[in-house]
């Protein structure tokens, strides 16, 4: 019994760790003010960046790493389209995930079927065996340790240092920003690349330790859900740790359901993370209040200084 | 009458000796003058500086000086270039050629982070605050790496109360007052200690009394030795505040002069180029029925920094015109879009037009029973930018006047014959200046366009005029020109509302005042009883016969929205 609690919620924290991520990187690109709608591409570019790294040196880190980089390249494209020359953001984040995924679907045809390579988890010994959260917190694998410390470590940046708190100003009101000379567009390349890198690092977890192989579209949507948990977390690091958690448990719950052999036709509970994500998104909308006060006023604005 | 030195700098003649002869010689030596340039070196000295954008010049061999212990100002018109040599002073722009000189030494300001170090501050009107932020955050913002961030808190409240502009340094600026966001804006540029403060605009979003505060501090800076760059086209508060005044025209200086020897007259007329028209007053004509009617209105406020509004009542008579005065953000905005339609509500008998009640009908059936509305972004609310003036006229008054505009009844087609010759009888008739048959609203000045959008509703002979701040940003022979406008349709017998943040143009067009106050509309005042203090009063949130109350405080304590959870 011990144990099937234990394994829940162990494959909760998988599910939830790569949108954990992903989200994490958005939230920071928009409280810059820039509205990213390609995290899915990037997502997917990372996780066959990831696969096909691990494979080639059969080094599990070097494809992370990998990922991170292709994650933060792919979204320096989009960068360069939305800032320098100030495309229209929805539609260059759009066109960016359909990209992401027809070239990873190119990149990633002689993969199919192939074994991939498992990034292993960190033990430690003894804690490990703690019962129910002992392979929690001392036996997971290595992104998982990285996605916790990006929740602290992004909630300090943005609300405890200076830098962070310029971030925020220009997501507020960019006019203002560069008027007191801080320049807007550095720090939205910045935040853009950092949640490219993110963005990358959570698809490499897709393929390094949720599902050790390459499916073509294998993100599935994944992207979609951690921009909804951005707007459901109202732009706060803790609520977002939260909400990804929720969403995970909902997608591993669905699948639970399915073993236990409700009398519930599969394909319903299997739209049930994105049923969770539309009744979430409308019952955030309701409360306009909290909404506006967190939104970054510069929201998918773009920017062109004026004269 | 004009007896200082008028007559424009020559471009070509102009040397560095006639620069010097420029120089301020002090009348009178400022208190406290300890600062570099005490000894006749001034402040800070433009030399011919020149800056173009494309074939515009909007600095054209423009010069002046600033002595220390001086409140210099600079006066012009929207356009004149005012913003752009402020720009270049601040750093944010770079001139194309002339230097620009800092207590005797020629510096290169590169960026408004370098200006602040030269010891530049400068106090912006628009676009320098951050709403979701604490002050303590946005103070910070402005401040150099090597302040102590956990110092600025206290400092500023310190500093704040020395200058007697109380501040809470953890109050959200999307929740406080005009007033109190300018505070804001100059406790952060005097935390950097300058030496010369710009000052753009400081009073238009003022009330009287809040402004006669601003003049106090200002009297104690210069008393400090600081030197203080005073931006305005308030003519008065110039005359009464300067020590001298640099007035520049089509971006070239036009004259200098002390503003306390010449007239509003006179330096409107140094400004403007040629004599500027006071609309004319007309006889008070017959005051005829009720044209508008609002009883106990209520909206509630939309969005956080919105203002609910609460209560509501006014009668608006054919033959009048009715002035709204109150301070920007006192929820004008939501009154102007409660009365036109864009917010309805269920109360339809709250809002009359012409004996009808109308409160929970759209913006095309309030046109339709007769009333006509001017909001107050020109750009975006009134026209659309990027369609021209045909297409605009046409967007407006399509529901109202489909007969006219439209044919082929439901399928509705375009006359463009007829819009087209709408567009141009309308232009012609407000004097609208514009390039080609037909432009995009964009491509008019805001004075052209805003007269664009006011002959578009007068053209409909409307019963009712609602008009949101007329004249914003608009040159001033166009300002008069509008005003003129409304004067005459009330004149013949029509009823117009008008909102404005601008006192004097209330005061110079209004039958009756009104004040609105955090949402809230004041009895109306007739104009023979009406002074500035008493709107002053009102538009500062007391009852009248009742003393200004004490400064608020805002009390948010901790609760700053930035804070981690």
């Amino acid at each position: 019994m011990m144990d099937m609690w234990q394994n829940i919620i162990l494959t909760i924290a998988t599910a939830a760790t790569p949108l954990l991520i992903a989200a994490l990187g958005e939230l920071v690109v928009e409280r810059s003010g820039v509205l990213n709608l390609g995290v899915e591409g990037m997502m997917i570019m990372g996780a066959v960046t990831g696969f096909a790294v691990a494979l080639a040196t059969g080094n599990p880190w070097l494809g992370m790493i990998g990922a991170i980089i292709i994650g933060s390249l792919f979204s320096l494209l989009f960068g360069f389209l939305v800032l320098s020359i100030a495309t229209n953001q929805v539609a260059t984040g759009l066109s960016l995930t359909l990209l992401g995924i027809g070239l990873s679907g190119m990149i990633g045809e002689e993969f199919v079927g192939e074994p991939g390579v498992k990034l292993s988890n960190i033990e430690i010994p003894g804690l490990v065996d703690i019962p129910l959260v002992g392979r929690l917190l001392f036996g997971q694998d290595p992104i998982f340790y990285i996605s916790i410390a990006l929740v602290f470590g992004v909630m300090w940046f943005l609300f405890k240092t200076r830098t962070g708190l310029t971030l925020r100003s220009v997501g507020d009101n960019h006019d203002s920003a560069h008027a007191l000379g801080i320049p807007v567009l550095r720090y939205r390349y910045f935040a853009v690349m950092f949640g490219g890198a993110c963005a990358g690092l959570a698809g490499a977890h897709l393929t390094l330790v949720y599902t050790p192989q390459w499916i073509e579209n294998m993100t599935s949507g994944r992207g979609w859900i951690a921009l909804a948990l951005v707007v459901f977390a109202s732009w706060r690091p803790l609520r977002l740790l939260a909400g990804a958690y929720l969403f995970g448990a909902v997608s591993i719950g669905q699948l639970h359901a399915q073993a236990l052999g409700l009398g519930i036709p599969s394909q319903f509970l299997s739209s049930l993370p994105y049923l969770a994500t539309i009744v979430v998104l409308v019952i955030i909308s309701t409360n306009r209040r909290l909404t506006l006060m967190n939104t970054p006023a510069c929201l998918g604005k773009p920017f062109v200084p004026a004269r | 009458m004009l007896d200082f030195c008028l007559q424009p700098f020559s471009n070509a003649g102009m040397v560095s000796e006639e620069a010097d002869n420029n120089k301020k010689q002090p009348e009178e030596p400022a208190p406290g003058q300890t600062m570099a340039g005490s000894d006749g070196v001034p402040m800070l000295e433009v030399r011919q500086i020149v800056k173009s954008f494309g074939p515009l010049k909007a600095n054209d061999n423009v010069s002046l000086s600033v002595g220390s212990g001086e409140i210099h100002s600079l006066l012009g018109e929207n356009g004149a270039g005012k913003s752009t040599l402020v720009k270049m002073l601040y750093g944010s722009l770079q001139p194309d050629t002339g230097e620009i000189l800092w207590q005797g030494k020629p510096v290169n300001i590169t960026s408004p982070s370098m200006a602040r170090q030269t010891g530049i501050g400068m106090v912006f009107q628009h676009f320098s605050l951050f709403d979701s932020l604490s002050v303590a955050d946005n103070i910070l913002l402005s401040l150099e790496e090597s302040f102590a961030t956990s110092d600025v808190a206290d400092k500023a409240r310190q500093l704040s109360i020395d200058y007697g502009l109380p501040l809470n340094p953890h109050s959200i600026v999307g929740d406080l007052s005009v007033g109190e966001r300018q505070r804001v804006e100059i406790v952060r540029c005097l935390l950097q200690n300058p030496d010369l403060i710009i000052l753009d605009e400081p009073t238009s979003v003022l009330t009287p009394q809040e402004a006669e505060n601003l003049f106090e501090t200002l009297e104690r800076l210069r008393s400090e030795g600081r030197s203080i760059l005073y931006i305005s086209h308030r003519l008065e508060e110039v005359k009464r505040m300067c020590d001298r005044a640099t007035i520049l025209r089509h971006g070239k200086v036009v004259g200098e002069c002390d503003p306390a020897q010449e007239t509003a007259e006179s330096l409107a007329s140094l400004m403007v180029g040629t004599n500027v028209n006071k609309a004319n007053r007309r006889a008070a004509g017959e005051i005829g029925d009720p044209l508008l009617e609002i009883t106990g209105a209520n909206l509630p406020a939309g969005s956080p920094f919105a203002i609910a509004l609460k209560n509501v009542n006014l009668t608006v008579r054919g033959g009048e015109v009715v002035g709204i005065a109150g301070v920007a953000g006192n929820g004008q905005s939501e009154f102007f879009r409660l009365v036109s339609g864009e917010d309805v509500i269920a109360n339809a008998d709250a809002i009359n037009i012409r004996g009808t009640a109308c409160g929970s009908s759209g913006i095309n059936e309030r046109r339709s029973l007769g009333a006509a509305f001017v909001p107050e972004e020109r750009l975006g609310h009134g026209a659309i930018p990027d369609l021209s003036l045909s297409e605009n006229l046409l967007l407006s008054r399509h529901g109202s006047d489909s007969a006219a505009f439209l044919r082929m009844g439901k399928l509705g087609l375009i006359r463009t014959e007829i819009t087209l010759d709408a567009t141009a009888r309308i232009c012609e008739k407000m004097d609208v200046r514009k390039t080609g048959e037909d432009p995009d609203a964009s491509s008019l000045s805001g004075g052209n366009l805003q007269k664009f959008i006011m002959g578009r509703e007068l053209d409909r002979q409307p019963s009712l005029l609602i008009v949101n701040q007329p004249t914003w940003g608009v040159d001033a022979g166009a300002a008069a020109r509008i005003r003129q406008a409304m004067m005459d349709l009330a004149q013949s017998g029509c009823a117009v509302l008008v909102i404005s943040q601008d006192l004097d143009e209330i005061f110079e067009i209004s039958d009756r005042i009104t004040v609105m106050h955090d949402g809230e509309l004041s009895e109306p005042i007739p104009i023979e009883d009406a002074t500035y203090e008493k709107i002053g009063l009102l538009m500062g949130g007391a009852n009248p016969g009742h003393v200004l109350p004490e400064v608020e405080e805002h009390h948010h304590d901790d609760t700053t929205s930035g804070g981690a959870e």
